[in-house]
């Protein structure tokens, strides 16, 4: 492909590529922003505790949806610097999920270790939930340039690929908890169905060789 | 951010127990410092709401002396499912719903089945006002004034027969008034049952207000029965009719999940509902959770209807 007949919005300049950071960043941080202030106002409702964790573990999986749509987006678009904000978006999703876990067991459960483990052996869905942060917390902790560097590209792809396993307990999680209305949990079971299934697509088409092959040949593949 | 005051409702306008105690939830969370500069930005609170026509409702001794849960909690976090599965969609959308005219059907088992006016049913009996702890299957409580005189009254008046094993409750069903039906989350009349003894407890109230003024839509208007030892649901609201049943009714939150939801359904810490544990409960205002009791508090009142049930299998 040669880049000079690429439209701008395909390969940005490093300044607009900074750019976009700076805007996505303010995006993510927004919703934790806005409880902050919706605390600080008193308007989180009769009950804000629930308000609090409602709303982080909703981000959290909304920006893991985002995080996941950046391999087909770029797939489909060859916006292939899409791949340089997917780390913050991952990092954001990673954030959410601990506020959700902190506010469960600081707000929520007051440190009641007791508590907590009667609760998780109640409730399986917390057990569920808190996997899919285990599972996440390797992710964030190498997500640094230099540990893809030390674990080598191959390896850090095969450990991320865990972020697959986090989609499927974060749905699983949502799902569990709902009392009777599984509207939301059901959204985001298609969302991340379609993210997932996207995948096992382009995995069966690079597979083969061919004229249906893979597009690219220079860009590593990714998760 | 800072609005003035012209720019405020006062159905915005924060209860001034509700005011005073957020700082105590904000402190308890490490925030005092915010909460003090957030001190500045909130009005002071001044009563509100409509004519508050059981201002003189004799007091009940059955009535907790635990402090009431603000009125705007208790009218904007509700579980009424035929305005929608939101806690907030009642409050914002309970407005279609007309309560007048309203008649009420009592038929079934009985000698002298009738069909009641709302008005009729308001002036049935002396309004009492009953402060009772009610505590949601979810895991949370309040602590309501409600006003209404026990569901007996009505029912003594209708002669149930010595068929009438069983009362069933069945709420509106009218999808223009109620925008919740149209979603098939549940299925629909709402239906809620008591065995006859329950419903001929003195504890068990059919309810027409709270904290002295008619019931709001979002609460169950214009008449709704409660039932304080059970959980929430079993106090069905904008009620249409009462049968008196020989068999047990089938009630829709059973019928919607029979292993999560029984027929009794008792308020009973040792029995968890199979997803969460019934242990404890976050009272509404308060930071920590409590302890949930055995009939939520109304044992002492109610255990003996039960003495001789295994609990655990009629929960």
């Amino acid at each position: 492909m040669n880049a000079n007949v690429l439209p701008r919005w395909r390969q940005p300049s490093a300044t607009q590529i900074r750019v976009v950071k700076v805007v996505i960043f303010v995006l993510c941080v927004l919703p934790a922003l806005r409880l902050g202030v919706l605390m600080w106002r008193n308007e989180l409702g009769a009950n804000p505790i629930e308000h609090i964790t409602r709303a982080t573990g909703w981000w959290a999986l909304t920006v893991l949806a985002l995080t996941l749509a950046v391999t087909p987006l770029r797939r489909v678009l060859s916006v292939h610097w899409l791949l340089r904000v997917r780390r913050m978006l991952g990092l954001f999703c990673f954030f959410y999920a601990s506020l959700h876990f902190v506010t469960y067991v600081w707000l929520d459960q007051f440190f009641d270790w007791q508590g907590i483990i009667a609760d998780v052996i109640k409730r399986p869905f917390i057990t569920v939930g808190f996997s899919a942060l285990l599972a996440m917390t390797p992710l964030a902790l190498t997500s640094t340039s230099a540990m893809v560097r030390r674990l080598g590209a191959k390896r850090w792809l095969a450990l991320h690929r865990l972020v697959y396993l986090v989609a499927i307990l974060g749905v699983v999680h949502f799902l569990w908890l709902v009392k009777k209305d599984l509207t939301e949990p059901l959204v985001f079971f298609g969302v991340f169905a379609l993210l997932l299934g996207v995948r096992v697509v382009y995995w069966l088409k690079d597979r083969r060789p061919g004229p249906a092959g893979p597009l690219r040949t220079s860009v590593p593949k990714m998760p | 951010m800072l609005r003035r005051s012209s720019d405020i409702a006062p159905s915005e306008i924060t209860p001034r127990d509700l005011f005073e105690r957020r700082r105590e939830f904000l402190r308890d969370i490490g925030l005092a410092g915010i909460a003090a500069g957030a001190s500045a930005l909130v009005l002071p609170a001044f009563a509100q709401g409509p004519a508050k026509v059981f201002a003189n409702a004799k007091k009940s001794a059955f009535s907790t002396t635990e402090p009431a849960t603000p009125y705007k909690d208790v009218t904007t976090y509700n579980n009424f499912y035929e305005f929608g599965t939101g806690k907030e969609d009642p409050a914002e959308r309970a407005g279609t719903l007309k309560t007048r005219p309203w008649t009420v059907m009592v038929d079934g088992e009985c000698a002298k089945p009738k069909r009641w006016d709302i008005d009729e049913i308001v002036r049935l009996a002396a309004v009492e006002e009953r402060i009772y702890r009610m505590r949601c299957v979810e895991g949370w409580s309040m602590v309501i004034p409600w006003n209404g005189f026990p569901l007996s009254e009505l029912i003594r008046r209708a002669e149930p027969t010595s068929k009438a094993k069983y009362v069933e409750f069945v709420t509106l069903n009218d999808d223009r008034q109620m925008p919740g039906l149209r979603s098939g989350v549940l299925e629909w009349p709402y239906v809620e049952g008591l065995r006859i003894d329950e419903a001929m407890h003195p504890l068990a109230i059919l309810c027409v207000g709270l904290y002295g003024e008619l019931l709001p839509n979002q609460n169950g208007a214009p008449v709704r029965v409660v039932v304080p030892w059970k959980y929430g649901f079993k106090s069905a609201k904008s009620i249409v009719r009462i049968r008196f049943t020989e068999q047990e009714p089938r009630t829709a939150w059973n019928k919607a999940i029979p292993r999560e939801y029984g027929f009794y359904s008792n308020v009973n810490p040792a029995v968890d509902h199979p997803r969460w544990s019934q242990a404890r409960e976050r009272r509404l205002g308060e930071f920590g959770k409590r302890p949930t009791l055995p009939f939520n508090g109304y044992a002492e009142q109610v255990a003996s209807l039960y003495a001789g049930m295994d609990l655990k299998r009629y929960f």
